[in-house]
């Protein structure tokens, strides 16, 4: 008896040893020495890997791709005949040359010899007509792109695409940045196929996103060969894998991410993420409906300091609905059209009949921390005037069906930004009968202007309709505009080449490894 | 035979009901899968083609029944949100999630057994009070917190695992279990506390029956009853404690997927319930409901072959 009680104790002790000794082995092998150098084995096969905050659960065909997230990655892979550069310019991509008629009606694009889709397939003038004309009208018969609906004709000779236009449209060549596909090809929404410098390797649901040099790329091409997005659906993961050695890039950074961040092994180039964030007022909701209130609301908020706060400072303070990186279309006078002064908007506000001020809502989607942040700043600074802010929070898709679909709302905060190097991107959403219109906004003279714009075929008049708009709506205060947000980007040491886009996307074409 | 045939029908039941009420649940809550995909690029025209083409306009029974159909046959249907079919996106997740539960379920049971008897034989005075209070304090524990501890103390201090940077189960097996075995030592610490407590709480109810009385009366020592008998009549409730455990330690996988960035099914069901991605989240919950039911049936067998009493009637 005492032998076998002795015996299991002994094998107890036996099973614990063992275990102990696997837990070290576990821990030991593969640990250490080796992490230690991960970066550096990336930097010697000339790889990446990039953290990103959300999946790109969504269709990868960039025709019906709507997440924002989804555009930015897949940017690399896909090009128009035209593409936008880091400047905000138009150029020929699939397209070698693009000549306009005097009239501007006719456009001719000579399509550059020899560009090959990453499945090995040359581009053809079939190709790229089958691409524009799914934007027309796709398989479902649904129109993709309304301004598309302007094209007359669509012909080809020989390696040439011709397109003839209804009525000129000094902004059309913007929207022939649409992915060139290859025509027919079934499995585009899963294993994309594009003419970008990068093309597409897999995806791995909330895990990874591969992308590899495309070698036969017609221009200069990538300098990486290998790049992985790793999605991290923590922020704090996202900070954790950057000192870990697991990421090497990371984008869309608050300040709070980035003082946690070893400046030995890192460093952050500042841009902008080119949307403008606001309180956008439900201007046919009480008591938004009255301009005086909506006036008081814009003299109410100090916006240098919700950037201090909340911001550490970074940040774009706007006037109107267009960002700084849009150069040509930004007007700079709006942006202190209304300054601080809590005594005017009391006045206004008494002038409107809330002497006491009123209570509100505003909605905002939770998984925006920026946007989060700045509402409840607003509504501190709302308090000092009486009005009190209740704050809604809600997911995403909630909002996009309360806000965006339904227009249920009071006031929301969030950011807009633009899908094409257009004024009309950032300006045509307001205009009344516009179904993107959630704020209601119902200005005559706004929609007589916007109508003058889309004929105007001469860029420089069309130019100055666009800033005669933001003044409109700057005039009567729309919205409440804060600010283009700041993009900062962290980048490990010995990465370089980071280029900043007017557009909400990440060029990885230009990054390299110092030699 | 019987039992047999009668253990499957609780089964199958259990998991219809389960899909079925999961089903409902989705027609009850607001969201819209299409509105979702389409954004702020909704427009009532695009909506309406793409509801259409995902079958959302249809009655909820035909669309459950066509769902049901479709499972039957082995067809999980198709992503809404990365249009490829449910099974080829699950499986991964499936894999590293089981090999993480397996894990952490390994170290539960060789942890807490141990420590169990040990702690029972020291359940009195000063000792036992330590044990006590270390046991509440690990049951306490959140594993998310232990999580992001384990994360920056092994991870980013020492080194020995590169958060963020998990292999992948095909591409590098070891290098992947080595990732997976922090992430399912935070998932086992509170369960391997419960489990000690309850081990001992047993030991020491059953050390204090009569018949153990009677047996060291008749000379034997504690130690002898305590392997010979007591050990033997805690193994039914332990059984039945540890089969639940292996249930409810996927649920907190689910947190400690989110903190390690592990590409899991509990990471990949919270997404997809947000998206409104309702053919994996189907697929995912019944997947979830198949290893509960699982996890008490096999606690319940292996308890029938302890004790002969807890046999269902038929086969006597």
């Amino acid at each position: 008896m005492n032998k076998v009680a002795f015996k299991g104790r002994k094998f107890l002790q036996a099973l614990a040893a063992a275990f102990l000794a696997g837990a070290l082995l576990l821990t030991g092998c593969g640990g250490g020495a080796s992490s230690q150098s991960a970066e550096e084995a990336r930097k010697q096969n000339n790889e990446i890997v990039i953290g990103i905050p959300q999946d790109l659960d969504d269709t990868l065909d960039p025709h019906y791709t709507t997440l924002a997230g989804t555009r930015e990655v897949m940017f690399n892979v896909f090009e128009g005949l035209v593409k936008p550069d880091s400047q905000g310019n138009l150029i020929p991509a699939v397209a070698a040359d693009v000549q306009i008629s005097d009239d501007g009606l006719v456009y001719t694009f000579p399509l550059r010899e020899n560009v090959k889709f990453h499945n090995g397939e040359t581009v053809t003038a079939e190709d790229v007509i089958w691409s524009i004309r799914r934007n027309i009208e796709d398989e479902n018969g649904t129109n993709l792109i309304p301004a598309l609906q302007n094209i007359q004709s669509l012909d080809s000779e020989g390696s040439t695409v011709v397109i003839t236009l209804a009525d000129p449209n000094p902004e059309f060549l913007s929207y022939l940045t649409l992915a060139v596909l290859p025509a027919d090809y079934a499995d585009q929404a899963t294993q994309p196929v594009g003419t970008g410098p990068y093309k597409f390797v897999s995806r791995a649901a909330q895990d990874n996103v591969v992308l590899e040099r495309f070698e036969d790329y017609w221009g200069e091409g990538g300098h990486v060969d290998k790049v992985t997005y790793k999605i991290i659906g923590k922020a704090d993961g996202l900070v954790q894998g950057l000192q870990s050695g697991a990421l090497d890039l990371v984008s869309h950074m608050t300040t709070t991410q980035t003082s946690q961040l070893d400046e030995s092994q890192f460093h952050i180039e500042e841009g902008t993420m080119n949307l403008v964030q606001a309180l956008y007022l439900n201007n046919a909701e009480k008591p938004f409906d009255d301009v005086r209130v909506r006036q008081a609301l814009c003299y109410a908020i100090d916006r240098q300091e919700i950037l201090d706060l909340a911001f550490d400072g970074y940040g774009y303070p706007v006037g109107s609905s267009m960002f700084p990186a849009f150069g040509k279309y930004f007007d700079e006078s709006l942006t202190d059209y209304y300054t601080y002064d809590p005594d005017e908007a009391k006045r206004l506000l008494a002038e409107a009949g809330y002497k006491d001020g009123f209570d509100m809502t505003i909605t905002v989607p939770s998984n925006y921390q920026p946007h989060m942040d700045t509402a409840s700043a607003i509504a501190d600074q709302l308090s000092r005037v009486g009005i009190h802010a209740e704050l809604i929070t809600m997911e995403m898709n909630q909002w996009i069906e309360d806000v965006n679909q339904n227009r249920k709302f009071q006031s929301t905060v969030i950011g807009f930004d633009a899908k094409t190097l257009t004024g009309s991107a950032m300006l045509s959403r307001w205009v009344s009968d516009s179904p993107k219109n959630v704020i209601n906004y119902n200005n005559s003279e706004y929609d007589e202007l916007f109508a003058k714009a889309s004929s105007t075929y001469d860029d420089a008049e069309q130019t100055q309709i666009y800033r005669q708009m933001e003044r409109n709506l700057t005039e009567n205060a729309a919205n409440v505009y804060i600010q283009d947000l700041a993009d900062l980007v962290v980048m490990r040491n010995g990465l370089t080449g980071l280029q900043f886009y007017p557009l909400y996307v990440l060029d990885v074409s230009t990054l390299q490894w110092e030699k | 035979m019987k039992s047999v045939g009668k253990r499957a029908a609780i089964f199958g039941i259990t998991m219809l009901i389960v899909s079925f009420v999961t089903f409902a649940a989705f027609t009850l809550i607001s969201g819209d899968p299409a509105m979702r995909l389409l954004g702020t690029e909704a427009t009532p025209e695009r909506l309406q083609s793409l509801r259409e083409q995902m079958g959302l306009n249809q009655p909820f029974a035909v669309r459950y029944l066509r769902w049901l159909a479709g499972f039957v046959t082995g067809d999980l249907g198709t992503s809404y949100s990365y249009n490829q079919p449910v099974w080829q996106l699950i499986s991964p997740k499936v894999e590293v999630t089981l090999c993480m539960v397996v894990m952490s379920f390994g170290l539960i049971v060789l942890i807490s057994i141990p420590l169990g008897l040990f702690s029972a034989q020291r359940a009195q005075g000063a000792e036992g009070a330590l044990h006590t209070s270390l046991i509440q304090l690990a049951m306490a524990v959140p594993p998310f917190f232990t999580g992001i501890l384990c994360s920056w103390v092994f991870g980013i201090t020492l080194r020995f695992f590169m958060p963020g940077n998990f292999p992948g189960l095909h591409q590098n097996f070891a290098g992947s279990l080595h990732y997976l075995f922090f992430g399912a030592i935070c998932v086992a610490i509170p369960r391997i506390a419960m489990t000690v407590r309850m081990l001992r709480s047993t030991i020491v109810g059953e050390m204090q029956k009569s018949y153990v009385r009677t047996a060291i009366a008749r000379g034997n020592d504690r130690r002898q009853v305590l392997s010979r008998h007591v050990l033997k009549n805690s193994l039914v409730p332990t059984v039945t404690f540890l089969a639940q455990t292996m249930a409810e330690i996927v649920g907190g996988s689910i947190v400690v997927e989110q903190v390690f960035s592990i590409p899991g099914l509990g990471r990949f069901l919270v997404t997809s319930i947000s998206n409104r991605d309702y053919p994996v989240v189907e697929a995912l919950v019944v997947i979830l409901a198949f290893w509960v039911v699982l996890s008490g049936t096999l606690g319940d067998l292996i308890n029938q072959r302890i004790d002969p009493r807890l046999r269902l009637g038929g086969e006597s």
